[in-house]
């Protein structure tokens, strides 16, 4: 499985990059913005993706929209530290499948990966 | 700002040492600074908040401890481009997290990052700054919080 991240904070991409430990993926590509990320996600074909929410540009809500419109399977995990209800909820109805509030530990962003796995029936 | 929205910055500043380090940190007693007075340390991460509120929340701290903040979370590449990343993500996740208590309309802009003294003038800042020092381990970082 190849996992996509996406976060214009070069160190909470490495962050993420190093911690995944989810057996299951074995290959991380990151971008930057969400432009990159777009690109990206169309030659790549990602399974999973973790999203940024604030980035410069197109933001995390309208990538999360505009991936799931070209590949309404992928799994996105928005990862991001805007913490109030309204956000999150904009952004599962844009088609994200979870949300994560930074800052996390690196268990955390296992477990939420393994979680939105095991919802979409690969656990 | 009164005392209980110092307070939730306050409580997002310790939450982030908290959650995302291996030692928490310490919060000094907030003061205020007036008018123009601007404090700065090595690097700044500074949030412009519009909607309801208007102002900005910067995060300022020495280079040791941001390279101590990048060994700790396991970053080989530590030199100034990701420090000033470091900085400005403390910035933002301190910033966004306070929506959880202030809501959507407290709007928060990507950071932007200063190595050195910062360039201020393009910012919003109130008549008067709360200052709230932050002690981790043997270093001292602020978080400046300037909204009407």
């Amino acid at each position: 499985m190849k996992l996509l991240v996406v976060d214009d904070s070069h160190f909470i991409r490495n962050r993420i990059s190093r911690a995944v430990a989810v057996h299951r993926i074995d290959s991380v590509i990151t971008a930057p913005n969400g432009m990159e990320a777009l690109r990206l996600f169309q030659k790549e074909s990602p399974d999973l993706v973790t999203m940024d929410i604030t980035m410069p540009g197109l933001d995390g809500i309208a990538c999360t929209s505009a991936m799931v419109r070209l590949n309404p399977k992928v799994l996105i995990l928005v990862v991001s530290a805007v913490a109030d209800k309204a956000t999150a909820i904009r952004a599962l109805k844009q088609g994200a499948n979870g949300f994560l509030l930074k800052p996390f530990s690196d268990d955390e962003i296992n477990d939420s990966l393994t979680e939105l796995l095991r919802g979409a029936g690969h656990g | 700002m009164d005392e209980q929205d110092i307070q939730v910055l306050i409580d997002g500043t310790v939450h982030y040492f908290h959650r995302s380090l291996d030692k928490t940190a310490a919060v000094g007693t907030p003061y205020l600074i007036e008018d123009k007075q601007r404090i700065s340390s090595d690097y700044t991460g500074v949030i412009g908040i519009s909607g309801v509120r208007k102002g900005s929340v910067y995060f300022t701290a020495p280079s040791a401890m941001l390279r101590h903040i990048l060994m700790t979370h396991g970053e080989s590449q530590i030199d100034s481009d990701f420090m000033a990343d470091v900085v400005g993500e403390v910035a933002n996740t301190i910033s966004g997290n306070a929506r959880r208590v202030f809501g959507q309309e407290f709007t928060i802009s990507v950071p932007t990052v200063f190595a050195g003294t910062p360039d201020f003038s393009r910012f919003r800042f109130s008549d008067r700054s709360f200052v709230i020092p932050i002690h981790w381990r043997q270093y001292h970082a602020a978080l400046v919080v300037s909204i009407d």
